[in-house]
């Protein structure tokens, strides 16, 4: 009863969708303003509460979505007009955009309520407590932006959002800019991550140009209307917009070849690496493609090329995941393959499943790269601890100095130190890994299913990828987790406080049950979206597919129970020098070392992009700019002719002309002068005889003209 | 009754007197006797002409004039008083200071 009359209400609702923007920007704005007077938790409690109000707001427009399913666009007013160019600041609710609110508020409050606690010993442990408020400040920045992205009903302020979320993701992984390698690692990996981006955003803005060109408007229901009508008459159009919004995607959602830069996005804090360099912004790439829908079904070629891409990359970073020793790094890698599912799942054609699986992957992700912050935070208070107790002798103080809590080599065994965390954390894997029936196994078998008849070769590499994720996910949960701990603090450890637990355990529960949104034969969410995408099918469950990932996964898990569980253990019985630090390194050889460096893809990118553009950017500079412009032109050409211009100007014109003429004008004057004073005598009489002389002559011109 | 041409032939000698007077004297006292001598033979030619035509602007104007002439003694004696206390002169030549 209830619920049928809130639908009934439903478009009252709808104008309440400004809300998910300001409601966060009114907690950026209080915590930026009073935020230094406040105590820790009262900014921690604003921020999150302002991302859990944005929730709220959410869920009511979803309710309003069930009863009026072709929702709306809400306009605020005219943003920028010049000439034909009219474009609104509007909010679009449909069922698209509104699942993409809920994501970004329910993760995102999640995420705001564990920072609380994350942060509270995150800034201690770096030294300085001062930037708490800032992290709080710069996270509802980031969901502003998000919802903008999201709710935008138009692609210039979609592309606010964009940047916008570029901005934070840069802010926030250099958050501890004074952090990292040599002091400036931090910052350098943020100015990496924000060029990256750019590259991508210019694709972006280029499609948007020629969009500009051919359409002569933004707004996304205008232009999927043309859109039919264009690709018949200009079918370069639509794929040159469509291939250049995949550059935008390739960077935003960390494709090849610009996926470098989310690697070394995890010197962010945690809770940014799990909100933004996992569950959110990353996704904003596949959003587009998804959004973009009606574009990209009418460019086959790009679509078949948005799918290598994607499966590429999901197959690409798999393998490198499989190396990494890094707990986040690990998770980096990760993301960048589910990704590439999902950007593989929309170049097929198949949104819904890229959607279903980005939100599923929201989830899971959010709660493994939580949980893998708690697990660093309890390394971290042990370290601390067992420093500060100073019971120890020479050899483990000097490793415990140089003591990395994310490196997994020195983890181990800390199920029973942290059991919440572990819990969470293996639900999480579980779920990447694809087990039934978590959330995850739903999603990646949607994808595979809709990718399996039209492009045989990404579904090919869609499943080793996904045998690769059990596989490293396996590797990385036995690394953590099992085992015997392998350093001091591992085996110290202690488990979060409940403001870190609890986020984890609903994530955990989401990460569970997330795949009844869109069950086989009931297509839940499927239906949801068919109300904005049209041309959907549903994916028929195929059960060869879903018994080969699933058998995929298993055999991964226990090949990696196998290496990890039986063989690594026994090798840490032999001495140091014999023992490998990864029981696949001996195995590999040399593929691991390559894996390990990652294809040695950021030197190759050095070699080949940057290094010739600092030569060239140095030859600018030094040759072009200084030596030629600088030291030729402006002292040979522009000194030394303003010099020759202003003597001419000077000795020729000023002096040589006005000031002679002036000279000779006072000559004149003085000579005339000099003989007309005779004249004045100064005698009386003089003057007497000549007003006589005067008026003789006046009057007798008078009297005798009369 | 005198003819008019008498009046104008002796106005005429006085004036001619008092014209050379002023440009050939150096004594200011006696130029300005001889500016005095000019404006009565003005006068004497204004009141010639106010009988002979039956008027009385002409002399009217005379009454103006004797008034501004004894106005300009007034000025002009102090003139001269100032100049002899400061030069001790009252030789018109000897002040030429304005000469070119």
């Amino acid at each position: 009863m209830l619920l049928s009359e809130m639908v009934s209400y439903g478009p009252q609702f709808f104008s309440l969708v400004p809300l998910v923007v300001i409601l966060p920007a009114m907690g950026l704005l209080i915590n930026m303003v009073f935020g230094s007077r406040l105590p820790e938790k009262a900014i921690g409690i604003i921020g999150s509460a302002a991302v859990g109000l944005a929730f709220v707001v959410a869920v009511l427009l979803a309710v309003s979505l069930v009863g009026h399913p072709e929702g709306a666009v809400v306009p605020i007013r005219s943003w920028i007009s010049i000439g034909d160019l009219n474009i609104n600041w509007g909010f679009k609710v449909d069922t698209l955009s509104v699942t993409m609110m809920l994501v970004v508020s329910t993760v995102g409050a999640l995420i705001h309520i564990y920072a609380i606690g994350y942060m509270h010993d995150d800034v201690r442990f770096q030294g300085d407590p001062g930037r708490y408020q800032r992290f709080f400040v710069f996270m509802n920045l980031f969901i502003v932006m998000m919802m903008v992205l999201v709710s935008a009903d138009n692609y210039m302020m979609l592309f606010v959002g964009w940047e916008g979320v570029g901005l934070c993701s840069y802010l926030l992984i250099g958050f501890w800019y004074d952090k990292g390698e040599d002091g400036i690692g931090n910052a350098v990996a943020g100015k990496k991550a924000f060029i990256t981006n750019r590259i991508g955003d210019f694709g972006f803005l280029l499609a948007m140009f020629i969009m500009f060109w051919v359409f002569g408007t933004f707004e996304f229901t205008a232009v999927f209307e043309k859109a039919p009508e264009i690709s018949s008459a200009l079918p370069a159009a639509i794929t040159a917009i469509t291939l250049l919004m995949l550059v935008g995607v390739t960077g935003k959602s960390a494709q090849i070849p610009l996926y470098v830069w989310l690697p070394d996005a995890m010197a962010g804090p945690t809770p940014v690496s799990a909100l933004i360099h996992a569950a959110t912004m990353v996704t904003a790439g596949v959003y587009l493609i998804v959004r973009s829908a009606a574009l990209f079904t009418l460019a086959p070629d790009v679509q078949f090329l948005v799918g290598i891409v994607g499966a590429g990359t999901a197959l690409f970073a798999a393998t490198i995941a499989v190396a990494q020793f890094d707990i986040k790094k690990v998770l980096a890698y990760s993301t960048i393959s589910q990704l590439g599912f999902m950007v593989a799942a929309a170049g097929m054609g198949a949104f819904v499943a890229a959607i279903f699986h980005l939100v599923m992957h929201a989830f899971f992700k959010a709660l493994l790269f939580l949980s893998a912050g708690s697990t660093i935070l309890g390394l971290e208070h042990a370290h601390h601890h067992l420093e500060h107790e100073g019971a120890l002798d020479g050899d483990a103080r000097e490793t415990l100095h140089h003591f990395d809590p994310q490196e997994m080599r020195t983890m181990g065994g800390m199920k029973n130190r942290m059991k919440v965390t572990f819990l969470v954390y293996l639900i999480g894997a579980l779920a990447l890994a694809g087990i039934p029936p978590l959330a995850g196994f739903w999603s990646k078998d949607e994808i595979l299913t809709e990718v399996a008849r039209p492009n045989p070769v990404a579904f090919w590499l869609l499943v080793l990828a996904a045998f690769l994720t059990a596989f490293y996910m396996g590797r990385q949960v036995l690394l953590v987790w099992f085992g015997k701990p392998r350093s001091l603090p591992a085996g110290s450890a202690h488990e979060s406080p409940a403001i870190i637990t609890v986020p984890l355990i609903i994530l955990a529960g989401f990460s569970i049950l997330g795949g009844m949104l869109n069950l086989p034969f009931w297509h839940t969410f499927t239906h949801w979206l068919e109300e904005t995408l049209t041309d959907l099918h549903v994916a028929e469950f195929a059960f060869w597919i879903a018994i080969l990932s699933t058998s995929a996964a298993v055999i991964a898990i226990i090949l990696a129970w196998f290496i990890y569980g039986r063989v690594y253990q026994k090798q840490r019985d032999l001495p140091q020098a014999e023992r490998p630090d990864d029981p696949l390194r001996p195995v590999l050889g040399p593929l691991f070392t390559i894996l390990e460096e990652k294809y040695r893809v950021d030197e190759l990118y050095r070699k080949v992009i940057i290094n010739p553009y600092i030569s060239l950017s140095r030859f600018l500079a030094d040759s072009v700019d200084w030596r030629f412009w600088h030291n030729w032109f402006h002292d040979s050409v522009i000194t030394a002719g303003y010099n020759a211009l202003s003597t001419l100007l000077s000795v020729r014109i000023d002096l040589g002309i006005i000031d002679a003429a002036a000279n000779k004008l006072a000559e004149w004057v003085m000579l005339a002068a000099e003989k007309w004073r005779r004249i004045e005598t100064g005698y009386v009489r003089n003057y007497a005889l000549s007003i006589f002389i005067g008026v003789v002559l006046i009057l007798g011109y008078l009297i005798l003209t009369k | 009754m005198v003819p008019i041409e008498y009046y104008l032939g002796l106005s005429f000698i006085l004036f001619l007197i008092g014209a050379l007077g002023v440009l050939i004297r150096r004594n200011a006292i006696i130029i300005f006797m001889s500016v005095e001598l000019m404006l009565n033979a003005a006068n004497l030619v204004f009141i010639a002409f106010a009988r002979s035509y039956q008027s009385m602007d002409g002399q009217v104007i005379v009454f103006f004039v004797m008034g501004v002439a004894a106005a300009e003694v007034a000025i002009g004696l102090a003139l001269i008083v100032a100049i002899f206390r400061t030069k001790h002169s009252i030789d018109v030549d000897q002040m030429h200071s304005l000469g070119g």
